[in-house]
């Protein structure tokens, strides 16, 4: 039960907005040391799984090209871009591009698009501007949440697409799993199982989507009741 | 072959480059712990693997002691002015696309490639070591053609990610505080737990605590890997797949896909959650789980319905 400690300061610390690096590192070491580890022993596991995960942190390499773009208006371009599409609405805009993430992670393609590479440079200022084709005074408020949404459109592409894919770590992990218990399952059994779910994203995130045109539409935001 | 050390080089070498145009960078007050901070960071990439378990725990704690004493800051301003932009795009606009799109074009490409020839890459690396090469070649291209000054990728880069901030190993850091409760047993702990709290002899709500748990679960632990297992171990497997004969492929893949669920909806989940929200420079650090909340609640829902109707 005490190795539990390490949860509760996760939870406490996030939610007073201490620096979640300090969180993590405090959370570890009471976890450590409830479950009886030294404290070299917790520093040597931790440092051991953080140069074992380096490549969570090499997306990065892909800002300078993206910061050499952007000083030479890739934003701005992707903006005119938009503007020149007479049908290209927000929820139109961005219901593509959480089909073509569906559809690209699906095939396991899931480092081809992201945050970094595309959400920033591309699909947030595209957002932008078909949300200001319909409203020329966009609220701060408005703004944000236009970038939001384009930020969640990639992560629920993502998400719900990625499962089909037959080679993905999740499908690996259920099967490795289920086979310590003695069930045999083929790849293609989960992959399958994943697409009414991934319909149902689709469908969900669509139907919300078409719903934040409307709302960015709107130019009184003082009427708007939230999502 | 080309294998992950290659794009872990590289990495490193832009980090320490973001270290150094930091340190230059005098309109920053807070300068010299940002180029500790990426330095520490290009030290990892270049020899994290020469420096043992318990030197790269000491670089973490560094790390740590940096960002937590608020020693991170971004200077003000170094944006390009909108109008020279604006100006840059008119005549550059279709050109830039092109180069942006040549990264993930490469992704593309070189995952399906290094697949087909194999000895040119490691192929269970393929798709992050054809980023980097989409990397370097968008650049390339991008260099030849506008004839930047030659350090401007790499300063602008370096504001970039100075924006970031520490943010930016979060991910990272996540990732191996779910290996010190792994070797805690905080999962079996957790599975205990929720195993008590199902009603005897009712299988909707043994689906509903399969399908909550493993929301609930990935949203402390920030991804649903860790939690897969644990789930299956109290409820999934002892009831669900057991005792109620459910199919076991429909209970895993849509338990995992209640997960990812979770997923969307925690800020420990911070390259999908908390990243984009610094990248896009939003004011509220939650927003992004902000905008999800709707999507995830009613598709958490749906898969548990799911569960119910296909297993059984």
């Amino acid at each position: 039960m005490l190795v539990l400690i390490g949860i509760l300061i996760i939870i406490a610390g996030f939610l007073l907005r201490f620096n979640p690096l300090l969180v993590i590192m405090a959370s570890a070491l009471a976890t450590g040391l409830a479950a009886g580890l030294d404290i070299a022993a917790i520093v040597a596991a931790f440092g051991k799984a953080f140069n074992d995960t380096r490549y969570v942190s090499i997306v990065w390499i892909v800002l300078p090209v993206i910061g050499l773009l952007e000083a030479y208006g890739l934003q701005q371009h992707a903006r005119t871009l938009i503007g020149r599409m007479k049908g290209a609405t927000l929820g139109r805009l961005l219901t593509s591009y959480l089909l073509l993430r569906q559809a690209m992670a699906a095939v396991g393609l899931t480092s081809v698009a992201g945050h970094p590479q595309t959400v920033r440079p591309l699909v947030a200022p595209m957002a932008e501007a078909a949300a200001e084709a319909k409203n020329d005074a966009l609220t701060d408020d408005q703004r944000e949440e236009v970038k939001a949404f384009s930020a969640a459109t990639d992560n629920v592409g993502l998400f719900f697409g990625e499962d089909i894919f037959l080679a993905i770590g999740s499908i690996l992990l259920m099967k490795g799993v289920l086979e310590g218990y003695g069930y045999v399952i083929e790849p293609l059994h989960f992959s399958l199982w994943a697409i009414p779910t991934a319909i149902a994203a689709f469908l969900i995130h669509g139907f919300r989507l078409r719903r934040l045109e409307r709302r960015m539409a709107q130019k009184d935001v003082a009427q708007e009741t939230g999502a | 072959m080309i294998t992950l050390g290659f794009v872990y080089v590289l990495a490193g070498l832009t980090f320490a480059a973001f270290a150094l145009l930091g340190l230059r960078d005098r309109s920053n007050p807070k300068r010299f712990g940002n180029a500790a901070f990426w330095g520490l960071l290009s030290v990892s990439m270049l020899a994290g693997d020469r420096l043992g378990d318990f030197g790269n725990g000491l670089l973490v704690l560094a790390l740590v002691a940096i960002a937590g004493t608020d020693q991170i800051g971004r200077a003000p301003g170094g944006d390009v002015p909108a109008e020279i932009q604006a100006e840059r795009a008119a005549r550059h606009g279709p050109f830039l696309l092109l180069v942006a799109l040549i990264i993930p074009a490469i992704a593309l490409a070189g995952t399906f490639l290094f697949k087909w020839l194999p000895g040119l890459a490691d192929p269970k690396q393929a798709t992050l070591i054809s980023l980097a090469l989409g990397v370097l070649i968008a650049l390339a291209v991008g260099m030849t053609r506008l004839k930047p000054p030659p350090l401007l990728p790499l300063q602008q880069g370096r504001r970039l990610l100075d924006a970031v901030g520490w943010a930016a190993i979060l991910p990272q850091m996540l990732a191996s505080l779910g290996a010190v409760f792994a070797l805690a047993g905080v999962g079996e702990v957790v599975g205990d737990l929720i195993g008590t709290t199902i009603p005897e002899g009712s299988l909707f709500g043994a689906t509903l605590a399969f399908g909550l748990g493993m929301a609930l679960f990935t949203m402390v632990m920030g991804n649903a890997f860790a939690a897969f297992p644990v789930m299956l171990a109290a409820v999934g497997m002892p009831l669900l797949i057991k005792q109620y004969g459910g199919d076991p492929a429909v209970v895993a893949a849509i338990g995992m896909l209640a997960g990812f669920c979770g997923t969307l909806m925690t800020p420990m989940a911070a390259n999908f959650n908390l990243v984009p929200a610094a990248l896009l420079e939003l004011r509220n650090p939650y927003g992004v789980i902000k905008a999800q909340v709707g999507t995830a609640l009613p598709l958490l829902a749906v898969n548990i319905v799911f569960i119910w109707l296909f297993a059984f």
